[in-house]
């Protein structure tokens, strides 16, 4: 598996996914630059993603929806707030209703992705901020992952022994 | 792991949405502590300390059990596990995203030069 490490900070409710990939900065880059590659690594195989409007740069709008086994589509949109080509991209993920309108009551996140040249290709780095544990929540619900684990993950070490 | 309910999901993470009463949780997992016990160790009446005690019970977290005047509060981990599971398979589906991208990637023609 290339994924190196996962972890999460309570305090802040942040997802941390470090990945290593056997390509360049660029090569990595292309998967998020290029829409119809988004939609393969997206969503699970499950749920079938389809990007609508893709416009990686700061203050443009990524949509898409994905389709569930039973044929529900659910809508999603990201803000893109930072770009720096082939290295850095922020956006804010957000629900959206059929129409791509956001929809206010439910929580998003905020993302940064980092990709770093290595000696073997890439190092990529996949942060996720929830608003709150009732986003991750939401998207548990979708059976869909940008979340993080949020404050519940104390309990975890209740499990231990 | 048990399908739940999305209501169940629901009142789950509700009732642990609160730092007191996930502390609660922590301290009953062990050997169990009675109410008065627990209220002794924070900032808030007995009343509030047994409504959130209430509210542990009702989504099953948390069980109580009369032992002589006492009641004793003890920790389920059931409900706990499958939590658990939950933020488990969140995780799992970032790992399988990555693994996605690994393959897309391992699609290109090796050391083919791409523009």
């Amino acid at each position: 598996m290339p994924v190196n490490d996962t972890f999460h900070d309570e305090e802040t409710l942040t997802l941390t996914i470090v990945a290593e990939f056997a390509a360049s900065p660029q090569r990595v880059w292309d998967i998020y630059a290029d829409p119809r590659q988004l939609e393969q690594i997206w969503g699970p195989p499950t749920y079938s993603a389809t990007v609508v409007d893709h416009s990686l740069e700061p203050g443009g709008r990524v949509t898409y929806f994905m389709t569930s086994p039973e044929g529900e589509r659910f809508c999603g949109l990201w803000e893109v707030t930072a770009v720096d080509r082939f290295t850095r991209l922020e956006f804010r993920d957000y629900f959206a209703d059929e129409d791509f309108t956001i929809v206010e009551s439910m929580p998003g996140s905020s993302c940064v992705y980092t990709f770093v040249a290595t000696e073997t290709g890439t190092r990529a780095t996949y942060e996720s901020v929830f608003d709150s544990v009732e986003g991750l929540r939401t998207v548990i619900e979708m059976g869909v992952v940008e979340g993080s684990t949020g404050a519940i993950n104390q309990i975890d070490d209740l499990l231990v022994g | 792991m048990k399908a739940l309910l999305d209501d169940e999901v629901d009142a789950l993470f509700q009732a642990l949405a609160d730092r007191t009463r996930r502390d609660i949780v922590r301290r009953v997992a062990g050997e169990g502590l009675s109410v008065s016990d627990l209220a002794a160790d924070y900032d808030m009446s007995f009343a509030a300390v047994q409504k959130h005690v209430a509210v542990l019970e009702r989504v099953g977290l948390v069980t109580k059990r009369r032992v002589g005047r006492r009641q004793i509060a003890h920790a389920e981990v059931g409900p706990l596990r499958t939590i658990t599971s939950l933020l488990t398979e969140l995780e799992d589906h970032w790992v399988e995203r990555v693994q996605r991208i690994d393959d897309l990637l391992a699609e290109d023609e090796p050391a083919g030069s791409r523009d």
